[in-house]
């Protein structure tokens, strides 16, 4: 392989790391509408009356639309393949408002200062309830979050809204009461997750406008651009067909557009004016009006024999979705599915519990979805169990882990695995043997390590789809034309390294156009760890198919028969024969014009997968920790990663870097606060703490690649497994050096020491 | 939403204190990195810009400090890290970043007399004067607890005998701001202890200043002191802390402090 | 009011209200590379150079720039261009969103140090904040940048 496992730069490299504009609020049209939302100052309430008489009539206010404005047909913004599992259970505006910063109304004008100015002058009065502020308590508290008689689910997800229940989810293998019976050795303890922000540098953002023929056009920063068409298509209630979605660069997503928070709101306006409109989110809007991950409490009680034999695991959860239910049910149901698979060694599993309406900004999908709240609880239980065993946990893992070749009741037979070599390289990067469990510094500091393993999946098994389309240029350039969605991982640059490989060429003979659901072939989008393996294959797939192409046509140019011909892109030669040759240009002239040859050469290739095999990772922690402080530096992490085969090394080490640190600012720095009166109190990075430069020392990273039969060059997903480990290595680690469990993340200073107090 | 209906750029102080006063809602700008997000209306915006108010000097006893002055020029100026064994660059070098410290300005902060501050604290810990145009020289301390009138703050005094201090903070993220935060000083054999982000603002700890001061310095000393420090302050909670836990801090870093100004 | 600029190296004159931060000012006028990120000072998106120096053009006013020579990542293209290079080759550019104010801050870095070692680097950049790349890629691109071991 020439391209496949090189350190390619990325395409479009250059052009964003020197400022190019070429992000969604750099293309706006000058003279679109600037939109404004005014926002519930309470947590719940029902609007009794608005009055925008007087903010209509201020010069420069295009429209004000409030809920008797939108259609009252319930929607969901999560970013899934239709029909989507999450509820219907939203309008553009809503007579209820169900959390702070809910939408009341939507203000177009000239200009922001407008807009503002106009926003105050809104007179609404409220009808103020008693909101549901504790994940906690939600279930049968007297107020109910979803009184509407008109909300909708497309399945049986378990929604009992009376009760203020989403959805619930039981997952089951064996008889986890019989084995936890037998087990002499039994660990149970309760976790609790917070709601972290993607904090994505680019806030969410869209502009709309009409085009020629009467369609909207939405530009938007988003993951999702073919669901975010039927998405403004059937909260607006207009047909899929008058709606055109594009996507530009996209500064960071996270999952964070993988729901479609903002386009909705231009997109109603330019359909009442008919003039182009633009919303842009600040950094507040972006935290406390958007989703986040969904926090969760998990109660996790695991079976062993005394030798470290994990008989049975039964996690219990609560997942706390906000006032409205993207990705409520699968983000929930996901912190089961791809956690349990790991300890195959146990004979009986479950997973079950409730997803609970609270009147607190939404949840949705954020990087890990679920198993990142799953693997802090398993992971730190399996922790303790060693603990208990009196056994490095590190052979509690080497017992009990699922190994390649075995089959799992609920994940199926895993085709590649390297999770043992990658729990012995992480041992040796870390330096376990030294470090392992503890070090004293000094008289206040202590040098520890900790450690976690997780997996997650690649792709959505049976409903991802991608479709790609190689199109071959009258200059003999390639368009690789694909609807996945490049926010800065990479993803256009990695794709191309698979078409140049198949069609053994260089990387520059390639053109990745942004999407745009007119002329992108379509794709589920990207999220859920999909990129690389089903738009990969979809790609493989689109290449050999435009080779063949390619192939027959020189055949008819040089009169030559197939078998004879050998492909050597630029060029196709024919064997024994080099003095025969026919290059891509000379084909590319050949089918442009006379002759009546003429043909439109492209290769296209689609992709579902029936599985979705997942990446593993062992990550270790060494921390040290200030005894009369609570203070924890984070003085080296490293990740050892099974992602099937590296496409991109470079990249590759990049998102593991990058997800890493994501995981470490939700195990130590990022708290999600919110008053008695149910305000977010962290919607400001003043506030809301994600890792700074400071924050980070060594971070390790390597892999110990599998060769996943299914995946694209043996590729598997990276995306969101490297986010999970931190969180329980992190906590682990602090165990070790000081004794104390924080259970309850972010693992603060503060609980280190208050811990430590608990011995004294 | 925060709005300026007037912005001015007086010449003299004299012109500038006359327009502060003129209005209620007129206000000096100071180094505006607090006024985005902020929600006053501004009758007059007054920039002092042109009254050559940044500067950092020394003569035989004093360090002045103009109210103009931004952090990052104290962070970086060769005299500050001479004195007082470099606590004020060390104490402004934590905060934000460069491109943030190159916008926020001594006076701004000072006069402001904000709670979470580090650079006030370390000040405080010095033989600090405030000069303000009007009201005039006053001690640190005064001017933390009284306030004043409005007025201009001009310059920061800093008396030069100080030999040694140090400064600690305790954050969670680097980025953010202190949970609690400590200066020592020590003038031949005098003491200060201050403590600030409590998160009230800075005060110094009197008492146990005092048992240092007056008292044989030795180990048993030094942790009775920082007892009676997080004693006899006061602490409150808040998002980055609980009241229990500053008080832990406060005894952890004033005995840190301690130990490195008798180093 | 009116101000007058020099934004690199070209005499212009703004239009601004006296409450209208640089940030959007500059964007305004056509320099999009300049990004608008956190409201709060935290992130250093924003960050340009005024009077040579890192600055954040959210917590700058507008008519406090009146008279003052400006630069963002768009008058240092050449310079750009040569770290971003490095900044590509460690694939640490990832979304790209943050990268102008990054540039822009690692470039006034070269300037004011001399010789700085890898905390000095890390004490300049510390206000610039990134979600993508949790900065080791970063620093990696730096030091090779800067000749740093």
């Amino acid at each position: 392989m020439k391209i496949i496992n090189q350190s390619i730069r990325k395409l479009d490299g250059m052009d964003v790391a020197t400022g190019k504009p070429l992000y969604t609020d750099d293309l706006v049209n000058a003279n679109a509408l600037v939109i404004k939302i005014l926002r519930s100052p309470h947590a719940f309430a029902k609007i009794k009356s608005i009055n925008i008489e007087k903010a209509e009539k201020l010069e420069g206010v295009e429209c004000i639309l409030t809920h008797k404005d939108v259609p009252n047909e319930r929607f969901t913004m999560a970013g899934q393949s239709y029909p989507e599992p999450s509820p219907y259970d939203r309008l553009i505006l809503d007579e209820y408002v169900r959390y702070v910063g809910d939408e009341v109304a939507i203000i177009a004008a000239i200009d922001e200062k407008t807009a503002i100015k106009a926003m105050k002058m809104i007179a609404v009065s409220y009808e103020v309830l008693e909101p549901v502020l504790n994940f906690e308590e939600a279930i049968g508290h007297t107020s109910i979050v979803h009184p509407e008689d008109n909300l909708q689910v497309n399945f049986d997800i378990g929604m009992k809204k009376e009760k203020n229940i989403t959805a619930t989810a039981l997952i089951e293998s064996g008889n986890v009461e019989k084995e936890l019976g037998k087990s002499p050795v039994i660990v149970e303890e309760t976790y609790y997750t917070q709601a972290q922000a993607h904090a994505m540098m680019e806030t969410q953002r869209a502009f709309t406008y009409m085009d020629s023929n009467g369609r909207l056009t939405i530009v938007s920063s988003t993951q999702i651009p073919f669901h975010v068409r039927r998405i403004v298509a059937r909260a607006l209630q207009v047909p899929k067909s008058k709606i055109r979605v594009v996507k530009p660069k996209i500064g960071g997503g996270f999952g964070g557009k993988q729901t479609a928070s903002v386009e909705v709101f231009p997109a109603i306006v330019t359909l009442k004016t008919g003039k182009p409109a633009k919303i842009i989110y600040d950094r507040k809007e972006s935290l406390n009006c958007t989703t986040s991950r969904h926090a969760m409490r998990i109660t996790v009680k695991i079976g062993a024999d005394h030798e470290g034999n994990i008989q049975a695991i039964d996690m219990k959860g609560l997942s706390d979705t906000g006032a409205y239910g993207e990705h409520a049910s699968t983000v929930f149901s996901v912190a089961g599915y791809k956690t349990l698979p790991l300890y195959n060694s146990a004979k009986a599993v479950r997973f079950s519990g409730n997803v609970v309406y609270t009147n607190k900004m939404p949840a949705g999908a954020l990087r890990g979805y679920g198993v990142t709240q799953g693997i802090f609880a398993l992971e730190s239980a399996a922790n303790q169990l060693a603990d208990k065993l009196n056994m490095d946990p590190t052979e509690l893992r080497a017992k009990n882990i699922i190994k390649e070749g075995e089959t799992n009741p609920i994940s199926g037979t895993l085709d590649s695995c390297t999770l043992d070599r990658c729990i012995e390289k992480g041992k040796q990067l870390i330096g376990w043997q030294e470090k392992y469990p503890r070090k004293i510094i000094s008289d206040t500091k202590v040098r520890s390590v900790g450690m976690a393993i997780t997996m997650q999946g690649s792709g959505i098994a049976a409903i991802d789809v991608a479709n790609v389309t190689i199109k071959l240029n009258d200059d003999g350039l390639y368009s690789l034309l694909i609807g996945a969605t490049e926010m800065g991982m990479g993803c256009d640059t990695v794709l191309t390294q698979m078409a140049a490989e198949i069609l053994e060429t260089t990387m520059d003979k390639f053109v990745v156009p942004g999407v745009d659901t007119d002329s992108s072939p379509y794709d589920t989008g990207s999220y859920a760890s999909s990129t690389t393996y089903v738009t990969g294959n979809a790609t493989i797939k689109a290449a050999e198919d435009l080779k063949l192409k390619l192939l027959k046509k020189a055949s008819e140019m040089l009169g030559i028969s197939l078998e004879k011909l050998d492909f050597q892109g630029d060029t196709i030669k024919v064997l024994n024969h080099e003095e025969k040759v026919v290059s891509l240009s000379q084909i590319a002239e050949y089918v442009s014009a006379g002759e009546g040859k003429q043909e439109q050469l492209m290769g296209t290739g689609t992709f579902g997968g029936d599985k979705s095999p997942p990446p593993f990772i062992a990550g270790f922690a060494e921390v040290e920790v200030d005894k009369e402080t609570g203070k924890i530096d984070l003085i080296d992490y490293v990740a050892v990663i099974d992602c099937g085969t590296v496409i991109n090394p470079k990249l590759a080490r990049i998102q593991a870097e990058g997800g890493l640190v994501q995981g470490i600012g939700m195990a130590m720095y990022e708290d999600v606060i919110y008053n008695q009166r149910g305000q977010m109190m962290t919607n400001t990075f003043m506030q809301y703490k994600i890792p700074c430069r400071k924050d980070i020392n060594k971070i390790t990273v390597d892999f110990e690649s599998s060769y996943e039969p299914s995946g694209p060059f043996g590729a598997k997903s990276i995306g969101e497994v490297v986010i999970n480990t931190p969180p329980p290595a992190i906590a682990h680690a602090v165990y070790n050096a000081v004794g104390v469990h924080v259970r309850s993340l972010p693992i603060t200073p503060e609980k280190v020491l208050k811990g430590i107090w608990k011995f004294q | 939403m925060f709005a300026i209906k007037n912005y001015r750029t007086p010449n003299t102080l004299e012109e500038a204190y006359k327009l502060l006063n003129e209005k209620k809602a007129n206000t000096i700008l100071g180094g505006c990195g607090f006024l985005r997000m902020s929600n006053k209306t501004i009758a007059t915006a007054i920039d002092l810009s042109q009254l050559m108010l940044n500067y950092i000097t020394e003569d035989a006893d004093y360090i002045e400090i103009g109210g103009m002055t931004s952090f990052r020029d104290v962070e970086v100026s060769p005299l500050l890290n001479q004195y007082f064994d470099g606590i004020l660059p060390k104490a402004v070098g934590e905060i934000l970043g460069v491109q943030f410290r190159n916008v926020v300005t001594v006076g701004g902060t000072v006069y402001s007399r904000y709670g979470f501050s580090d650079f006030i604290t370390a000040l405080l810990a010095l033989d600090t004067y405030v000069v303000l145009y009007k009201g005039g020289k006053m001690p640190l301390e005064e001017f933390l607890i009284k306030g004043s009138k409005k007025d201009i703050l001009v310059k920061i005094v800093i008396g030069k005998k100080n030999k040694r201090a140090t400064f600690h903070s305790i954050r969670n993220s680097q980025g953010d701001y202190s949970i609690l935060n400590v200066a020592v000083s020590k003038k031949d054999n005098i003491f200060k202890i201050v403590v600030g982000a409590r998160p009230a603002r800075a005060m110094m700890a009197q008492e146990a200043s005092k048992f240092l001061t007056e008292g044989e310095i030795n180990e048993k000393a030094i942790e009775e002191a920082c007892i009676m420090a997080s004693k006899e302050l006061t602490f409150g909670s808040n998002m980055r802390g609980s009241k229990a836990y500053r008080e832990a801090l406060c005894k952890a870093l004033v005995k840190r402090g301690l130990m490195e100004v008798l180093s | 009011m009116k101000i007058q600029v020099i934004v690199n190296h070209k005499k212009i004159q703004m239009e601004v209200a006296y409450d209208e931060f640089l940030v959007d000012v500059l964007r305004r006028y056509g320099f999009n590379s300049v990004k608008r990120g956190c409201d709060t000072g935290n992130c250093g998106l924003c960050t340009i150079w005024i009077e040579g120096k890192p600055t954040l053009s959210c917590s700058t006013l507008a008519v406090r720039v009146n008279n003052k020579n400006l630069t963002t990542i768009e008058g240092i293209g050449e310079e750009a261009k040569d770290f971003a290079a490095f900044m590509v080759a460690e694939g640490a550019e990832q979304c790209g969103f943050c990268s102008p104010g990054f540039v822009m801050t690692v470039l006034a870095m070269k300037r004011e140090l001399k010789n700085p070692t890898e905390e000095d680097i890390i004490h300049y950049l510390t206000g610039n904040l990134c979600r993508c790349t949790g900065y080791v890629g970063q620093l990696r691109a730096v030091k090779t940048y800067m000749g740093v071991a």
